[in-house]
């Protein structure tokens, strides 16, 4: 196999005396699109900080085609990061900027595009995750949930990274419209034959967008395969998860 | 629990804390010498405190000054030395209480607004975003509001300084009967560059104080819409109390030098 484009070797992190990752590995190749599922509160939001070099882990490594990206500086940080597009949970759209302002934010700082151009491909993206070049001129505060993902699917694919994350991509939408976006996710990123990795635990959404599945309990990745197999993985963890039982071998932490 | 052992835990929290703040001063201010400088934000950042804080500023000073006059003729005519009243004001205004009201009503106006934006982008993620579009938040959001409250309180405190001196003015011709021009003359007699440039230094480091508190609390805020509130109301204590202390620092410093 090639050099995987992301690969993560025994990362750990933990926060005071509780541990979020205890040891983790992971191997995503290029033009693969993983998804991480597991439940609430089992560090896979940790684990895409940590990538995104937005948290240091205590130990173990991340290489980004190659080149170790724990413990760089900022300044070798940020040419990192102009590799990566991420959708966030919450959109998180700047909410002082217009709705082309933010889609064209990184064509701005990272490429140095002129304003025109930035715009002009702004409205570009916009047309490609369905809206119109109008929506442009609002500011995010006026828009609803899904086009507000809309708009942060359009921001993330903007500058055509390389690798893209998505973080819970479907949350807080409904059916209809978290199949909308889920079949934006897989066009967009097979348009720009980008590497992509999601968390979710929304499993109509996992079955669409991934190529391959890893499910993440107590720190590590308990089991890993393409998303054919999910249904015949032979794991407890996994059945229990993908079918939403209360009953089994993961028992549900209620922190005290 | 051994008091000792809480004792012990309360000061290591403490100086933690002011690790942090060191930590994130020295970054930020660094941030403030080295390009990409981001012009829009900084003449905006300017133009939110210089401008907008005017009326606010302008209406403490004035009624300052005044109050001011008519203390100090109730002090000072208990030994005939009314004459001295209009010089009072002056220094009081230029040295002490122009900087002073100035740098705490900005502090309520501007730190707490900083606070709670940033706070708010902080716990929306919209930090995050910014790191994630190669855009490093401390020299996106932090340094502009720290140049533009060092460069725009001293201007601030100018004008308080004027209106201050201006409502003793009409207290002391209008109200306590002093000739016009006498008082003017009192006004400007005793007054010497070291009162006025000492005020504006102070306002300076009030201006940088209050754009760090504001900065630093917002940023580190967390916990949603609660976390942001108590960012908030720490980034206004914090800085209030942070302009009482280096009030005294600073004066004491151009005391020593007269």
């Amino acid at each position: 196999m090639a050099v995987p484009k992301i690969s993560i070797r025994g990362l750990k992190k933990r926060f005071g005396s509780k541990v979020v990752l205890d040891g983790l590995d992971l191997d995503i190749g290029a033009a693969e699109s993983v998804v991480v599922i597991g439940g609430s509160g089992t560090g896979k939001s940790v684990l895409l900080k940590c990538i995104l070099g937005l948290l240091d882990p205590e130990e173990g490594s991340i290489k980004i085609d190659g080149q170790e990206v724990v413990g760089l500086s900022t300044r070798e940080r940020e040419a990192v990061n102009t590799k990566f597009g991420m959708l966030f949970q919450s959109a998180a759209l700047f909410d002082s900027l217009k709705v082309w302002e933010n889609v064209a934010f990184g064509l701005v700082s990272a490429q140095k595009k002129s304003k025109a151009e930035a715009r002009t491909i702004a409205i570009e993206k916009l047309a490609q995750v369905g809206l119109p070049p109008q929506t442009g001129e609002l500011f995010p505060s006026e828009l609803s949930g899904g086009m507000k993902k809309r708009v942060g699917l359009a921001r993330a694919i903007a500058t055509q990274p390389e690798i893209i994350f998505f973080d819970e991509p479907t949350t807080g939408l409904d059916p209809i419209m978290s199949d909308v976006i889920n079949d934006l996710i897989v066009d967009c990123v097979k348009r720009a034959g980008a590497t992509a990795l999601s968390i979710t635990h929304d499993m109509a959404s996992c079955r669409k967008i991934a190529n391959r599945v890893a499910m993440l309990y107590q720190g590590k990745i308990i089991w890993d395969g393409p998303v054919a197999e999910i249904d015949r993985s032979d794991n407890a963890f996994v059945d229990q998860f993908i079918h939403g039982r209360a009953e089994g071998p993961i028992r549900m932490q209620i922190p005290v | 629990m051994n008091p000792l052992a809480k004792l012990g835990r309360v000061t290591l929290a403490f100086l933690a804390r002011i690790g942090a703040v060191a930590v994130f001063t020295v970054r930020a201010t660094s941030h403030c010498f080295r390009p990409p400088f981001y012009w829009r934000h900084i003449a905006r950042q300017m133009l939110d405190i210089g401008y907008f804080s005017l009326p606010v500023v302008g209406m403490t000073a004035l009624f300052t000054g005044m109050v001011l006059a008519l203390q100090s003729y109730t002090g000072f005519a208990r030994f005939s030395a009314e004459s001295a009243v209009a010089t009072v004001v002056v220094l009081s205004m230029t040295r002490e209480l122009g900087p002073v009201i100035a740098g705490l009503m900005v502090a309520g106006r501007i730190g707490a607004s900083m606070a709670a934006e940033i706070g708010t982008m902080r716990v929306t993620e919209q930090i995050d975003a910014l790191h994630t579009l190669s855009t490093n938040p401390m020299k996106y959001l932090v340094a502009p509001r720290l140049i533009a409250g060092t460069t725009m309180l001293p201007l601030l405190v100018v004008v308080a300084d004027i209106i201050g001196v201006f409502g003793g003015y009409i207290v002391g011709v209008y109200k306590l009967d002093f000739n016009a021009a006498t008082y003017l003359k009192q006004t400007f007699d005793f007054l010497e560059f070291m009162d006025v440039f000492s005020g504006l230094v102070k306002a300076s480091a009030f201006g940088f104080l209050i754009s760090l508190m504001g900065c630093y609390h917002g940023y580190n805020s967390d916990g949603g819409a609660q976390g942001v509130g108590r960012a908030t109301t720490n980034a206004v204590v914090s800085a209030s109390i942070l302009i009482l202390v280096f009030n005294y620092a600073i004066t004491e410093l151009f005391f020593a030098g007269r």
